[in-house]
């Protein structure tokens, strides 16, 4: 076994109706220490309501170079972007 | 002096002489998530520290104010409980010297909350959450500590072993404490120690230590003035402004 702490991405909802959002990473041997830990460096200033950690190394991510399969074909299709609807202004977050 | 005002002063000692331990580790933690966690917890108890000594001040009404009663007081005027002047010495011995500490202070702390004097009752409502969090902390690293590798156990299982004696003089009640029972705004050791031994064994198990004896002999006379050479060279940084130049401020 390692004697380095694994990595955890750490998620935090700012206030209820927002989603997670990631706001770093940090060390720690478990989950619960993680949550502890996450609480100390990331909330410090009443950031939260709610705190996820997860395992960095749990986390599957897309690879650059299949940017274009990916990513590419939605550029020409603006039918699929909500961009003709105009917002009221009271509607926060969405 | 008056028991009540002599009852703060205590609180107050412990907070402050522990959070003066705990930020000798800021920049020097194990790992940067240790180092933010241990400075948050000096940062608590120096606010809790803030509230016990105002309120002393307040009732002792001789004119200190709370800077007068942290920096302008010497060595044997200190109130707190031998276990916090104890050295950080490694991080086990600074986890379990916390971790003795936060059992009995949570404990102590809710008790307060029901205290017959309406502004105890309100800083331990205030300090109660914080409170709540340090012992869930320092239980949950003693259980890693504890239960890590090898070396971790060791040295917290000798830290255990070497601190043990330092962990029975918050129960050890004299006169004052005494007092503060009878009048409602303290509780009362045996309830108290009870809680300690019963949380402080759970965890200890968790942890894979072994508890020393329930019944061993126990230092103490931190809570009279009495104290080890320790507390003489904590008190000589954290008072050497105040000292060397009176009256500074910035």
């Amino acid at each position: 076994m390692s004697k380095e702490w694994p990595l955890w991405e750490i998620f935090i909802r700012s206030q209820h109706g927002l989603a997670h959002k990631h706001v770093g990473s940090l060390h720690a041997p478990d989950a619960e220490m993680a949550v502890n830990n996450a609480r100390d460096v990331y909330t410090r200033r009443n950031e939260g309501v709610s705190i996820w950690v997860v395992r960095a190394a749990d986390i599957v991510a897309s690879s650059p170079a299949d940017k274009g399969a990916l990513f590419d074909p939605s550029n020409s299709k603006v039918y699929r972007h909500p961009t003709f609807f105009p917002m009221p202004e009271e509607v926060k977050n969405l | 002096m008056d028991h009540k005002v002599n009852y703060l002063l205590r609180l107050g000692d412990n907070a402050l002489i522990l959070s003066q331990q705990l930020s000798q580790w800021c920049g020097k933690g194990p790992a940067l998530e240790e180092d933010m966690a241990l400075t948050n917890v000096a940062l608590d108890l120096l606010g809790q520290t803030r509230m016990w000594y105002e309120y002393a001040a307040e009732l002792e009404g001789a004119g200190r104010d709370e800077d007068a009663l942290a920096y302008l007081r010497d060595a044997h005027e200190f109130k707190n409980c031998l276990l916090l002047e104890q050295p950080n010495g490694n991080y086990a011995d600074t986890l379990v010297r916390q971790f003795f500490f936060d059992a009995w202070h949570y404990f102590l702390i809710e008790a307060l909350t029901r205290s017959s004097d309406a502004r105890i009752a309100a800083i331990a409502e205030k300090s109660l959450k914080e409170v709540t969090y340090h012992l869930r902390r320092s239980g949950d690293l003693m259980v890693r500590l504890g239960d890590g590798t090898e070396l971790s156990h060791a040295r917290t299982q000798a830290a255990v072993n070497e601190l043990w004696m330092y962990s029975g003089e918050v129960f050890a009640y004299d006169a004052v404490d005494e007092a503060m029972v009878a009048a409602g705004v303290a509780p009362a050791a045996d309830q108290l120690r009870a809680h300690w031994l019963a949380h402080v064994g759970e965890i200890l198990a968790e942890a894979t230590l072994v508890m020393p004896p329930a019944d061993a002999w126990m230092q103490s006379g931190g809570k009279q003035g009495r104290h080890s050479e320790h507390l003489g060279y904590i008190l000589a940084e954290m008072q050497f402004l105040q000292r060397a130049y009176p009256g500074a401020q910035w």
